[in-house]
């Protein structure tokens, strides 16, 4: 579980985050959500402490995270996963090495071992068999993946996600949701996604953030995104044209039954 | 201001650089390829550079000894001292600031840009401690074996120059060489050149370390590297020049 408390950013005289109050909880997909420019990525990096925040607190479980020791912190790192927006994958070393350098770096495993785990992180992505390649030699999506990979292999209790699925085709999209949401699931972990995929939201939206304008404009589950008459989350998942028409032809015909 | 500001971090973040390593293996694996990358890689300019160095000595020295008193021998001698108090050490430095430290500054650089630093920093890793330290630390093994490369490169430079055009015979040559030979000019050079490997190391790291924005800044951040090297080894230069002397 981590909550935000009162989170407010600025920097210099842009305030992005305006007081944050929100909770993620632990066994779900936690997301993120918000135009283009909300803070999506801002909150995120205030939530796993690469940025500090100008006043409130993060709380993991009960620790206070601008308070944790530098030891406290470490051991804090070892349990969080991170995926980039940008993937943030190593250009100079291979797949194998970049999703190995965790372990090379804080673990003992031998290097069967770690060639083990190397390539079960691979299998669930399904990016098997490209150990050798380098970031620059795959595609966009598969280094999204592999970036999962990397943030996966020393079984984090924390995950985050930065827009894991931007960029990618809408069926590749959804098979890494769901493999976001099986890890989330199967190993019990706190997960935080940001996103501005609708299909995301309403896929695996356990518990839902939407920013807008620096505050949080909305929370609950993708059960609810439907039912809520909330104008700005309407504005955000209704914005296409299409969306509208789809929108207005549903509420004449009422509602669906079956 | 600025000045008083960026001193004032360089120095604390020194604080962060020499911590104990997470992994020792890592660490040294690191250390093995930068000194692969600063010593292979910039010996053919070491190499070049000093041998003309060496070379230019002579010829100019050839040029101020005509028609004076001074024994002819003396040649020797003073290529090899110009060689190993300055030239081979001062000149290699300076070349390595530009060739080593661009190269360092840009490639941490680009670690900070692409986000690299930051995905380190999540898992754990002490980024200042382990993208810096191989690299000072290397610098500090592989610079004074090129500087003393370039020494005596320079000196068969000299060599070359002097007994080629005939001015003067080998012997006379030798004779230099071995005239008025002092251990500690020597010693001299390798405490300046473990002084300049080390500002031109750290400060290219810092350049790197704390870029901000695109690619125009971490050209700008790469330029910085090399010019602040450069003036601060010369500084040094200067600075070790009046204490070792005196
Ligand atoms: N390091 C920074 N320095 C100054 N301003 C920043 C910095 N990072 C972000 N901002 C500002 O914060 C605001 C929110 O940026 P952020 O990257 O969080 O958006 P986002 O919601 O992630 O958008 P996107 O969906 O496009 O990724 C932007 O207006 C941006 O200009
Ligand atoms: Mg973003």
């Amino acid at each position: 579980m981590i909550r935000a408390e009162k989170v407010f950013k600025s920097f210099s005289d842009t305030k992005v985050l305006k007081g944050i109050d929100f909770t993620f909880e632990k066994g779900k997909t936690n997301l993120i959500i918000g135009k283009s420019g909300a803070g999506k990525t801002v909150l995120l990096k205030v939530l796993v402490g690469l940025f500090k925040p100008t006043s409130g607190q993060v709380w993991y479980d009960d620790e206070d995270l601008c308070m944790m020791s530098k030891n406290e912190l470490l051991t804090l790192r070892m349990k969080v996963g991170m995926l980039f927006q940008g993937n943030a994958l190593f250009d100079s070393m291979t797949v194998e090495e970049n999703i190995r350098f965790p372990m090379d770096m804080f673990t003992r495993m031998t290097a069967k071992e770690k060639l083990d785990q190397v390539n079960y992180c691979l299998e669930r992505v399904s990016m098997e068999g490209i150990n050798s390649k380098f970031p620059s030699e795959i595609s966009g999506g598969m280094q999204k993946r592999v970036g999962i990979a990397r943030a996966i292999v020393l079984n984090p209790k924390y995950l985050f996600a930065d827009e894991p699925n931007s960029g990618l085709d809408p069926k590749t999209a959804i098979t890494i949701d769901e493999l976001l949401l099986d890890i989330t699931k199967d190993n019990q972990i706190t997960t935080i996604i940001n996103t501005h995929d609708m299909n995301s939201v309403m896929e695996i939206g356990d518990n839902i953030c939407l920013l807008h304008l620096g505050k949080l404009a909305w929370q609950g589950n993708k059960d609810e995104v439907l039912d809520s008459n909330n104008d700005t989350l309407h504005d955000f998942i209704f914005a296409s044209p299409f969306l509208q028409k789809l929108k207005a032809r549903a509420l004449a015909n009422g509602p669906v039954t079956n | 201001m600025n000045l008083l500001f960026h001193i004032g971090r360089f120095i604390s973040w020194h604080g962060m650089i020499f911590k104990f390593p997470e992994n020792w293996r890592m660490y040294y694996k690191e250390t093995v390829r930068q000194m692969y990358e600063i010593g292979i890689g910039s010996l053919m300019i070491i190499l070049v550079v000093s041998l003309f160095i060496g070379a230019v000595t002579a010829v100019q020295f050839t040029y101020q000894l005509q028609g004076t008193m001074i024994p002819s021998y003396y040649i020797g001698y003073i290529v090899r001292d110009m060689a190993i108090i300055e030239l081979a050490v001062t000149f290699s430095s300076i070349i390595l600031a530009g060739k080593v430290g661009s190269n360092i500054a840009s490639e941490i650089g680009g670690m900070r840009q692409k986000e690299h630093i930051d995905a380190m920093e999540i898992m754990g890793v002490n980024t200042a401690s382990y993208l810096v330290m191989p690299k000072i630390v290397a610098g500090l093994f592989v610079i004074p074996v090129l500087v003393s490369i370039a020494a005596v490169v320079s000196i068969g430079g000299g060599y070359f120059a002097s007994t080629y055009s005939g001015a003067f015979s080998h012997e006379e040559f030798v004779q230099g060489l071995r005239s008025f030979f002092q251990p500690w000019n020597v010693c001299m050079m390798y405490i300046k050149a473990f002084t300049f490997a080390y500002i031109l190391t750290s400060i290219a790291a810092y350049q790197g370390y704390f870029v901000k924005g695109g690619s125009i800044e971490l050209g700008q951040a790469s330029t910085r590297a090399v010019v602040y090297g450069i003036i601060v080894i010369l500084m040094a230069d200067y600075l070790l020049a009046v204490l070792l002397t005196s």
